[in-house]
């Protein structure tokens, strides 16, 4: 049967609509020719990540889920940019109109005049899925600069931008949207309050108690909440914002205010075009409008008196259409979902399923807390059903219940093996019984049959290899858990982790977050961060990351415990297998004088030193030292420490440049010994070695350093970082081309600065060059993106300003007394103690 | 047991070694309290656990941090252990089995 394609426009490209597509798609590739309107000016991306994008561990363009590319092959026609205004039912006809620039999509003004740049599209049958917009509640002044919602990518832009020049920011909205706000304005550097109008935090996941628990929690990183208040008037001075005034006549003073208080379904083209709407456009369980060839999917809709705005019930929604509209099925009916979700706010586990109080006494409601930890677990069962859940910070049985809530099942009648499982049976087993057909990923629709196989057949030994493998857990990322389950249950053994991500093991926060809360909190000790951060005694795996951070964050307010600190940075001097030490002075830029060679040799006699060793960077190492002579050697070499035994910036190599080499461009020794002059042992999150080469021969390797700089013609100066010559070899990639030594050291400190405070602890330049990308770090660095360049010139300079060497400090008066003391030899007398 | 002076020659939250009797001792003076003993020597590549960074429950040996629980011996890697001494303090000084 030839077949004459029928004619689809959706409306709206954002996650329902694209998903909607790829259903159809799925069914039958052949029966529509495909008009796709998106009012925002990109391709179809997950807003689930629009926090991610605003704290910057997201790319926004990583969060596109179609690419362009996608829509050329599949043949779709896409209209970027172009709002859907009305649908003229009698001409079946689309009318749509460009957005107009500086216009928010879902703005009701946003397209311009009635009949200016009209586009028209001829119709079959519509698909509506132009989702909802943020509920905006009426605050006097809403609106002025420094005023935002948060729904969409460029929003999220314009906040970051903002937030650079201002200290204080209010979210307004306490739901799972305004915390995810909340967590990335955070990592700008503002101190951050969440206003929420409900006596609770996340009314929609949480009951009372657990919403308390959540703001304690929430409260403990560095983030004010408020409840039950609620916001009457935003006042300006001069343009700006001052403070917020509250209905009970309280202020609070702030320089922005972001709304996030809940969605409302766009239903504009729906009553301009005559369909039937309430809260949001009412459906039938085909999804169809009162229009028959007019059908509608996602948060628009309103079916059987339910909105929806997690992207599970969509999905459903958008298969059930998809059947329908491409008479696969056509009787296929969409009744609704259970509602159930499983989220991650700030860091903290949370699964919320259908109720959140009990009906009336005959419910059972069992809870179980551990407020220490903060954990909370309730269920509420009815007829001996599952009809409500909240596992708040211990999700463990997360998917357990979900499964036992969607799709009913006997209950234990221990009631404690719902939430702990059985003793005889382990937790594993749980998602190991399910079928193969069991969907795992709801965002992407991958079953365990399909995660299965890529685990066998194709290899995949870690969560983000069965992502890339199969697209499983790349949607919100809630399924990871069960994904790593299965890796575990049918490999062994399993390559994920959640608190690979923590700065140190026993404090559970990311980087980032942490010296948000340390600086809030001004905590200036290891020992103050485990009583303010973790669970109060001290963690050894975490006190040396945690002493380089304290470090670097506050210089000289910082409150040293030396306890903390690894023996090398007790004593300033490298452990050797023997347990001696080594001493490496500073000789800048590689050159030395005759005087300070005879002043080495001479300590080296005096003190029996047993090997004197020019180093790989260009310095002379006395090894075997007894703890004992460190401080009087010290004394008489006179010479800086190098630096050589601790996480800092360490050497600069050189090459003899314009001084004596024939082919010398640059003048490569002044330029090192003005960068180790400035920067020496600057602490850092691991070692820093540079090199400074007068020509592209390379012959002092800058290619391969940390940083490197070299000399081109011209009199110009390439900059390398993230190079490494150790066990792993790496060129270096070039972030910038300058002309004068003070360029080089301004992009120098700059980068030293920036890798301060974003690496891991004990992360080479190389890995973390890597991870954030040269061209990341050239729009951060270079193009200054992010607005952050001036403070982190200023914030370097501080640290070179503040530098005192080591050794001089401590050659005359040891910090403690036993500083460099050896053993301790025990006479033991015939000395009686009465131990009984 | 064998008086090894006054408890205020071990620097808070760190461990110094003591030879006695020809045996190298490290004592620990965790900063959430306690007071323990265990031999010097890491079983390992003989690293002097006295160097190493402590808490309440563990040393860390400087120089491939192997980890030691203070109170039993037993190690992170498998079959190491080392030995764990009687200790106590009174009056402000240690008192030590050997």
């Amino acid at each position: 049967m030839t077949h004459q394609k029928q004619k689809l426009v959706v409306i709206g490209n954002g996650m329902a609509g694209a998903r909607v597509i790829e259903e159809i798609l799925k069914r039958n590739r052949d029966f529509f020719s495909i008009t796709l309107f998106g009012a925002e000016p990109y391709g179809n991306y997950n807003r689930i990540f629009l926090s991610n994008v605003l704290n910057g561990t997201q790319k926004a363009v990583d969060t596109i889920m179609n690419p362009l590319v996608w829509y050329q092959e599949n043949a779709i026609t896409l209209h970027t940019g172009l709002k859907a205004i009305k649908i003229d039912r009698q001409k079946k006809m689309v009318l749509g109109m460009p957005v107009k620039k500086g216009r928010v999509p879902y703005d009701r003004a946003a397209t311009g005049l009635p009949d200016e740049n009209l586009v028209s599209v001829p119709y079959d049958k519509i698909i509506i899925a132009t989702g909802s917009a943020p509920f905006i509640p009426l605050i006097a002044n809403y609106g002025v600069p420094g005023t935002f919602a948060f729904r969409t990518l460029d929003e999220c832009a314009h906040i970051e931008a903002y937030a650079k020049s201002c200290h204080k920011a209010v979210v307004i909205g306490g739901g799972l949207l305004g915390l995810e706000a909340a967590r990335g304005l955070m990592t700008h550097d503002v101190q951050v309050t969440v206003i929420e109008a409900a006596s609770q935090l996340m009314g929609a996941q949480l009951d009372e108690e657990s919403g308390r628990l959540l703001k304690s929690t929430i409260e403990a990183m560095g983030i004010k909440v408020l409840c039950s208040m609620v916001t009457e008037e935003i006042k300006t001075t001069e343009g700006k914002i001052t403070n917020l005034v509250f209905k009970d006549g309280s202020t609070l003073e702030t320089d922005m205010v972001v709304v996030s208080a809940g969605i409302r379904p766009l239903t504009d083209i729906a009553e301009n075009s005559g369909l039937d709407i309430k809260r949001g456009i009412l459906c039938n369980d085909q999804m169809q409008t009162n229009d028959s060839n007019i059908f509608a999917v996602g948060e628009c809709v309103e079916h059987r008196g339910q909105l929806y705005g997690l992207v599970a019930p969509i999905w459903e929604q958008a298969g059930v259409l998809a059947d329908v509209i491409t008479k696969t099925n056509p009787r296929a009916t969409y009744t609704g979902s259970k509602l159930g979700t499983k989220l991650k706010v700030m860091g903290v586990e949370l699964v919320s399923l259908g109720e959140k109080n009990p009906r009336d006494e005959r419910d059972e409601v069992i809870v179980y807390r551990e407020p220490k930890r903060g954990i909370y677990q309730k269920l509420i069962i009815r007829d001996d059903q599952l009809v409500g859940a909240i596992l708040l910070g211990a999700v463990e049985a997360g998917d357990y219940l979900m499964r036992l809530f969607k799709e009913g099942g006997f209950l234990p009648v221990k009631r404690t093996e719902l939430l702990f499982g059985s003793k005889d049976v382990s937790s594993l087993s749980n998602v190991m019984d399910m079928p193969d057909s069991a969907q795992i990923c709801n965002c992407n629709g991958v079953s365990k049959g399909q995660i299965h196989d890529a685990i066998l057949n194709q290899g995949c030994s870690s969560v983000s290899k069965v992502g890339a493998c199969n697209k499983a857990g790349l949607g919100c990322g809630s399924c990871k858990g069960l994904i790593a389950q299965l890796i575990e249950g049918y490999a062994g053994e399993v390559g994920y982790d959640p608190s690979e991500h923590y700065y140190v093991p026993d404090i559970p926060l990311e980087k980032s977050q942490l010296i948000a809360v340390i600086k809030e909190k001004k905590i200036k000790s290891v020992s103050d961060t485990f009583k303010i951060l973790g669970d109060g005694p001290e963690h050894a795996p975490s006190k040396v990351g945690l002493a380089s951070l304290l470090h670097s964050i506050w210089n000289q307010e910082y409150e040293d415990e030396r306890d903390a600190r690894f023996i090398n940075d007790r004593v300033h001097a490298n452990i050797q297998r023997d347990g001696t030490f080594s001493v490496v002075p500073r000789i800048y830029g590689g050159v030395t004088t005759a005087d300070e060679l005879i002043r080495i040799g001479t300590v080296a006699q005096k003190y029996n030193v047993p090997m004197v060793k020019i180093t790989g960077g260009q310095r002379i190492d006395l090894l075997g030292v007894k703890k004992e002579n460190l401080p009087h050697i010290w004394k008489d070499l006179g010479i800086p420490s190098g630096h050589a035994y601790t996480k800092a910036v360490r050497t600069v190599k050189s090459c003899v440049g314009t001084d004596f080499c024939r082919y010398g461009l640059g003048d490569s020794i002044r330029l090192a010994q003005e960068i180790e002059r400035r920067f020496q042992g600057i602490e850092s999150p691991h070692k820093i070695k540079m090199a400074v080469a007068g020509c592209p021969r390379n012959c002092s390797e800058a290619y391969v350093k940390d940083v490197g700089i070299v000399t081109v013609e011209g009199g110009k100066w390439e900059i390398y970082i993230g190079g490494a010559a150790g066990g792993c070899v790496r060129k270096g990639d070039l972030l910038v081309i300058v002309d004068t030594h003070e360029e080089v050291l301004k992009y120098v400190g700059r980068f030293i600065q920036y890798y301060r405070e974003h690496a891991k602890y004990m992360e080479r330049t190389y890995g973390f060059v890597e991870r954030i990308g040269i061209n990341r770090l050239q729009s951060i660095l270079v193009q200054d993106e992010l607005g952050i360049c001036n403070r982190l010139d200023a914030d370097i300079q501080k640290a070179s300003d503040v530098y005192r060497d080591p050794w001089k400090q401590e050659a005359e008066l040891p910090v403690y007394p036993q500083q460099f003391k050896g053993s301790e030899l025990v006479k033991v007398l015939k000395e009686v103690v009465n131990n009984g | 047991m064998v008086n090894l002076g006054s408890i205020d020659k071990i620097p808070l939250g760190q461990g110094i070694c003591f030879i006695v009797e020809g045996k190298e001792i490290a004592i620990f003076r965790p900063r959430d309290g306690g007071l323990f003993a265990v031999q010097n020597k890491c079983p390992h590549r003989q690293g002097s656990l006295a160097e190493g960074v402590c808490d309440q429950n563990i040393v860390i040996c400087p120089y491939h941090a192997h980890k030691f629980n203070l109170h039993t011996g037993m190690g992170s890697e498998g079959d190491e252990k080392i030995k764990v001494y009687q200790i106590k303090e009174e009056k402000g000084e240690i008192l030590i089995e050997v």
